[in-house]
């Protein structure tokens, strides 16, 4: 597929001397789904600035479907943005904030409330066109700023937080439209979010970014299952990690030594040597909790624990074991049967705990040597 | 006492204060003003009555009624000035300085002059633009003039100067409150939408302004046309203003019936004015949150 976007060795320093955005390269495909993915300061708000053209970069350059727009003012920009705050103007009525950008660019008025009623249609508000920002509930607001958005067609459409102002409920419903007119609109969308959820269910690829900088880039599945750092990792989704010590590499197999328990892991190419620092890091949800003593294929791990507490989530339960680590390890178990608490191990119960070996991540410890840069 | 009596008693006491001299400095005197408005002259004094000559006087005779005319002329020029300044000053402090320290020192320096006499600021500008004023000693230093000329003083013209000097620091206050609570991503979404500097100005930034523009040009007109300082200092023969024939009135003319008169027409149209900009805040209110 033809590229849409390309960010080009972008950064920005604000004044105060923090660089929100570092040497950041980045391209974006025609019609995919994209999400910048991070903490609060990780620059992604930035860059979805930059790109709008509200912040203009120190270096690096912004190629928007073949022309280059770095020096490019904001309305002279095929973009459109979805606000965090919705951004609607209160002096003008729904129809008027949808068409505002058409009404601007002179195109005649049959053909303005034609799309105004179309494009509301499309995000099911039209029986609100003739209201006052203020009188609408936040879900419907941000429907109006999708809407207005829309209209004019972008070659790419940025949405910064859209949905993070709403409730849970309205925000899973918003998540499942927003991919839903994505799909039908077919223009490319760039989502910014810190809701690692959100990212997850709605993008085609996933940018986890901190400090400025992209940590990882892949499809959510990559992302969650094969992490390329211990950030990403403890960022997307939950995970136990654990610090220890190569011991031994042989067949592809790493074992880790972490106080009393010996893991082995997968090393999916990675190259250690024997005694270096490692972390390794285990989803809650990928572990079983088995009593001692029960017999285990060769590929899984038997760790050892004790039952500390556990929590009760609705559809699973979260049980916090001691494993002789600084951390509770957590694993997740789900309930299949209502009233299924009863086979929770209560607190003080051995168990161990069975976790298949390609189900294990091992990365270098960062923290236990200096950094290079 | 129970709880609702007690605080009705503490409301009452909390309030008492401020009514009391509201009643005895306010509404007692406006309502005696208001009587005598109604009063005969009897030169060198006045009998009670109930008749409306003073009022028919007032609108009959071209010297009342062309004071009047005047005073509103004034009120509306030195309104219209005051904006023309105060809204480029406030856009600027708002949207062009980036550092709030800097902006709040700039804003101070907009308001100190109010800390300073206002007879003294009105005064300033009577020796600016007298004869023997810097104006005068520069265009003659410069060599545009041959000698002081005496058209600079004494004329509408320079009141409506030194009103505007006066007054502009009431329409940047409120002009600037407003721009300030204009959130900054609706200047934004604008430019997304592919809208220029220009139109976002005039269709954005200026209608979400307008609170701030009336209640700016209500100040500044009300305080205009009450004034008798300027028209006393720098307005001349031909300056008279409503407050300066109220003056007269109550002072050498000795016909406080007329001068009551006058000054209830005067609060009638303030009041009109601050009501009418009162109602249409009111209604074009709109929720910036």
């Amino acid at each position: 597929m033809t590229k849409i976007v390309a960010l080009e060795g972008l950064t920005k320093t604000f004044p105060g001397g923090v660089t929100a955005v570092d040497d950041l390269s980045l391209d974006i495909r025609e019609g995919e789904f994209v999400t910048l993915l991070g903490p609060s300061g990780c620059g992604k708000t930035t860059t979805l600035r930059l790109i709008a053209g509200f912040e203009v970069p120190d270096r690096g350059r912004i190629v928007l479907a073949g022309r280059d727009v770095t020096d490019d003012p904001p309305y002279k920009r095929a973009v459109n943005t979805v606000f965090q705050d919705y951004a609607l103007f209160p002096h003008m009525n729904v129809a008027q904030n949808v068409g505002y950008g058409l009404r601007i660019a002179g195109v005649p008025k049959e053909e303005i409330s034609r799309r105004v009623v179309d494009t509301l249609r499309m995000v099911d508000l039209l029986e609100k066109i003739e209201a006052r920002p203020a009188q609408l509930s936040g879900g419907q607001k941000q429907r109006v700023g999708l809407a207005r958005a829309i209209i004019r067609r972008p070659k790419l459409l940025l949405l910064d937080e859209p949905l993070s102002a709403l409730d849970v409920k309205l925000r899973e419903a918003m998540q499942v439209e927003l991919k839903h007119l994505h799909q039908k609109l077919g223009i490319t969308f760039l989502l910014v979010t810190h809701d690692q959820k959100e990212a997850l269910v709605l993008s085609d690829r996933v940018v986890v970014m901190d400090r400025g900088r992209i940590v990882q880039a892949g499809t959510p599945a990559e992302l969650y299952d094969h992490p390329a750092t211990p950030y990403v990792a403890d960022f997307i989704g939950t995970s136990n990690l654990i610090r220890g010590r190569l011991v031994k590499c042989a067949e592809g197999q790493a074992s880790v030594a972490a106080g009393p328990v010996v893991v082995r892991a997968h090393m999916n190419g990675a190259l250690f040597s024997p005694g270096a620092p490692v972390l390794i890091s285990i989803r809650p949800e990928k572990v079983l909790l088995i009593e001692p003593g029960i017999a285990l294929p060769e590929e899984t791990n038997r760790i050892p624990g004790t039952v500390i507490e556990s929590f009760f989530h609705g559809n699973a339960v979260r049980v916090a074991v001691n494993i002789g680590q600084e951390e509770p390890f957590l694993v997740d178990m789900q309930l299949q049967r209502s009233l299924s608490g009863a086979g929770v191990p209560g607190p003080g119960t051995a168990v161990t705990l069975a976790v298949h070996v390609a189900s294990v991540s091992i990365f270098a410890d960062a923290s236990a040597e200096p950094r290079a840069s | 006492m129970r709880l609702k009596q007690r605080r009705r008693v503490f409301a009452i006491g909390i309030l008492s204060g401020p009514l009391l001299w509201t009643l005895a400095f306010m509404f007692i005197p406006y309502s005696i003003m208001f009587a005598y408005s109604f009063f005969t002259r009897k030169f060198p004094t006045f009998v009670p009555d109930f008749q409306i000559g003073n009022y028919i006087t007032l609108f009959a005779d071209p010297q009342y009624y062309q004071v009047l005319l005047r005073t509103l002329k004034i009120g509306v020029f030195t309104t219209i000035f005051s904006l023309i300044l105060a809204y480029p000053l406030a856009y600027f402090l708002v949207f062009k300085i980036r550092s709030p320290r800097l902006r709040t020192a700039l804003y101070i320096a907009v308001i100190v002059p109010l800390w300073v006499s206002y007879l003294l600021r009105a005064y300033t500008w009577k020796t600016i633009l007298g004869s023997q004023g810097v104006l005068n000693s520069f265009l003659v230093w410069t060599g545009l003039l041959d000698q002081p000329s005496d058209l600079f003083l004494y004329n509408q013209f320079a009141m409506v100067l030194t009103l505007t000097y006066i007054f502009v620091p009431f329409m940047v206050m409120p002009i600037y409150t407003a721009l300030e609570k204009i959130p900054r991503s609706l200047i934004d979404a604008s430019k997304d939408l592919g809208v220029g500097r220009i139109h976002t100005f005039l269709l954005v930034t200026v209608p979400l302004s307008l609170p701030g523009i009336l209640a700016g040009a209500t100040f500044t007109f009300c305080l205009t046309i009450g004034d008798f300082v300027a028209p006393f200092l720098v307005g001349g023969a031909n300056g008279a203003m409503i407050a300066t024939v109220v003056q007269s009135q109550f002072g050498t003319a000795l016909n406080w019936p007329l001068g009551s008169a006058l000054s209830i027409v005067l609060l009638i149209i303030v009041l009109t004015i601050i009501s009418l900009s009162d109602r249409v805040e009111r209604a074009g209110r709109l929720d910036l949150a």
